[in-house]
């Protein structure tokens, strides 16, 4: 028996060796929300990656080398975050890791990746200060910070806006940040609040709120919330018959929002970090190839996903892999950041975090900006 | 703005009502706190929905057969989770628990069948008009939900009150084991009971996305903790409780916005039911502290 086992045991050790050397691997780490509340976006930017995964190696991969995107579930939570964020360095020895998909998840997770000196790439964070953590950390997605000034100084220009009412949600740490965000811009452009409101996670009656708001007669409403409650607050806000128009944040960015709402979303004016009308080729060939992939159209969260493995593969290219997994590791963190990349989103290029105290932080994403407003049923560019 | 705040609040709270009424009359009968009752909510709305988008079935059609479709959930769990335990005479904690487990498969599996982000019935189904009255705006839909919470309340109590199945109930809910021993089939009335309970629980799940942006695997959750207080402020078990508790819940939380702020609004809520717990614990309308349906 043993004398049977030993060779068969030896010849299948040899099989996935040279299995593993023969395809020339480069095993990314992918940990976004694929189950739970948080999967509406965690699965879409999956989706994105996907896409671009099997464009990349359709075209020979890198260098002749596969990628391989190791998946991993961390359901939205910090604590879940955390584990696939150890399994994925520690266990599968990955390259790099990108997300996970909320910020509250990367503020838990990113120190772990940032103490190993490995790249941790979030595609969908948009709070601020997620960069603070560490060198290692990237991200592609605009903070709303640098999104909702933009948005506001096109939304003046287009309404001449002068007071405005804003509804939020106060449990979230999305919609909060969201909220502080638009109240520094509206205090830098000298807009003033009229009425300040907030809702809790799962309402879904917000009219005694807008019937306040409505009383103050405000020439905008600012809703930094999440399309499912933004839907409900436009829905309610044109039947209790309130006809200014609403200026959303991030969450406003998915035609979600049209499908649900309707024509009461007419008139809204949102900041986003991906247009679906931009006529660049990239661009259109990221929707008709995401449609044929998946029957569904993509959304913001999908085209950042299909970017960032792209502006990942722009790194991979100016280095030259040794299959020591620490030193691939520094090499890639290193070649990262003077990547220029021309996607879905448009031009992409990172940007130094600012400074706090002498730390070095790592990269935030420098990418302008589109503000469309809704016509007809449609996102339209507001120039 | 008071007048409409008062009309958002009669429609907030029959909402509330509606979503009560179930929930309190599976307690009442079967003295069990069914925490399942957001999922099938939850389910009805979704069995509504898929009838109608997807086999195009008209929405008046729909309506009972979702009805039907959440009663027979409620049946099942009933015979797949409360009578085993029942059986084995469990405590009161047990089969709360059971149904909490219950209502987590529920939400997953949804999750898995329909994803995770939210959907509504198709605008066209209805008219989202609403009627002005001077200064008042009614979304026509809300005002519906009212009188159908109202009427179905009227119904139940009737049931209870008048007819020869209700007093049944009432001796069941009074004790089981006594109205056993007088050949009342206890047993098929607990199914009945769940099966109504969980038919009036889909009803409210279809009528609030009707007319909110709101089906999602999630949307029981929420409901369930106003739900809960509105049948403890009404009084547990009590039919024309969970409606009154529900109208009440709606017409704090309107209020706390109204005169004080938003922030405050569950913190208001939720401390007035503390505070009338404190005064009255068998709820505001319940008559004494032990059980009536």
């Amino acid at each position: 028996m043993r004398a049977f086992h030993r060779p068969l045991l030896l010849a299948l050790t040899a099989l996935t060796f040279s299995a593993a050397a023969f395809a020339g691997e480069i095993r990314i780490g992918l940990a976004e929300a694929l189950t739970g509340p948080a999967s509406q976006y965690g699965v879409p930017i999956r989706n994105g990656f996907l896409l671009a995964q099997e464009e990349i190696n359709a075209k020979g991969g890198i260098d002749g080398n596969r990628i391989v995107l190791v998946e991993e579930d961390e359901r939205g939570k910090k604590e879940e975050a955390i584990n696939v964020y150890k399994k994925l360095i520690f266990q599968d020895k990955v390259l790099m890791v990108f997300g996970p998909t909320l910020s509250n998840s990367m503020f838990a997770a990113g120190p772990i990746a940032n103490m190993a000196r490995v790249v941790a790439f979030g595609t969908s964070n948009t709070a601020s200060g997620i960069t603070d953590i560490g060198p290692y950390i990237f991200r592609s997605s605009p903070m709303e910070a640098d999104v909702v000034p933009v948005t506001l100084k096109a939304a003046m220009k287009h309404l001449g806006l002068h007071k405005v009412g804003i509804i939020y949600g106060n449990d979230d740490a999305f919609t909060k940040s969201g909220y502080d965000v638009f109240r520094q811009a509206l205090q830098a452009q000298h807009i003033d609040v009229v009425d300040t409101e907030t809702y809790s996670k799962g309402d879904v009656d917000f009219k005694a709120q807008l019937t306040k708001i409505k009383a103050q007669s405000p020439d905008a409403i600012v809703c930094p919330c999440l399309s499912e409650e933004g839907a409900n607050i436009l829905i309610q806000a044109r039947a209790l018959g309130i006809k200014a128009p609403f200026i959303g944040g991030n969450g406003f960015n998915t035609p979600k929002l049209l499908e649900n709402a309707k024509t009461a979303a007419e008139g809204t004016i949102v900041g986003s970090p991906w247009f679906d009308g931009n006529p660049s080729t990239a661009n259109q060939h990221f929707i008709a190839a995401y449609r044929k992939k998946y029957g569904a159209d993509p959304n913001q969260f999908s085209a950042q996903g299909y970017d960032a493995l792209f502006i990942v593969a722009e790194a991979i290219k100016k280095i030259h892999l040794t299959g020591q997994t620490d030193r691939d590791r520094q090499a890639l963190r290193d070649a990262l950041p003077s990547v220029q990349f021309a996607g879905a989103t448009g031009h992409f290029a990172f940007r130094p975090a600012p400074q706090h105290g002498g730390k070095t932080g790592g990269y935030d994403a420098d990418q302008p900006p589109f503000v469309y407003i809704v016509k007809n049923g449609k996102f339209a560019l507001l120039k | 703005m008071f007048a409409q705040q008062v009309v958002n609040a009669i429609s907030l709270g029959s909402v509330y009502a509606l979503f009560a009424l179930g929930f309190t009359l599976v307690f009442g009968i079967l003295g069990v706190i069914n925490l399942s009752h957001g999922g099938i909510f939850m389910l009805g709305a979704y069995a509504a929905l898929f009838l109608i988008t997807r086999f195009e079935i008209p929405f008046w059609t729909a309506l009972p057969l979702a009805m039907l479709a959440a009663g027979l959930l409620g049946l099942l769990i009933d015979v797949l989770v409360l009578r085993v335990l029942r059986k084995r005479e469990a405590p009161h904690l047990m089969p709360m628990i059971a149904t909490i487990g219950a209502a987590i498969l529920m939400t997953s599996l949804s999750q898995g069948f329909f994803g995770s982000e939210t959907r509504r019935f198709p605008l066209e189904l209805f008219d989202q008009e609403s009627f002005s009255w001077g200064p008042l705006t009614i979304p026509v839909l809300q005002a519906g939900i009212t009188a159908l919470s109202v009427l179905l309340m009227l119904l139940m109590i009737w049931v209870l009150r008048r007819t020869r199945l209700g007093q049944a109930l009432r001796a069941v809910s009074e004790s089981p084991k006594a109205a056993a021993l007088l050949g009342i089939p206890v047993e098929r009335l607990f199914h009945l009971t769940s099966f109504a309970a969980a038919a009036l629980g889909g009803a409210a799940g279809i009528l609030i996305g009707l007319s909110f942006d709101a089906i999602s695997p999630f949307m029981g959750q929420p409901m369930l903790h106003k739900g809960i207080a509105a049948i403890i402020l009404g009084g547990l078990g009590d039919v024309r409780g969970a409606v009154l508790g529900g109208l009440f819940l709606g017409v704090a939380e309107v209020f706390a916005v109204t005169f004080l702020s938003s922030e405050y609004r569950d913190a208001l809520s939720f401390g007035l039911l503390f505070l009338v717990l404190l005064w009255r614990p068998q709820g505001l309308f319940g008559a004494s502290a032990t059980r009536s349906a």
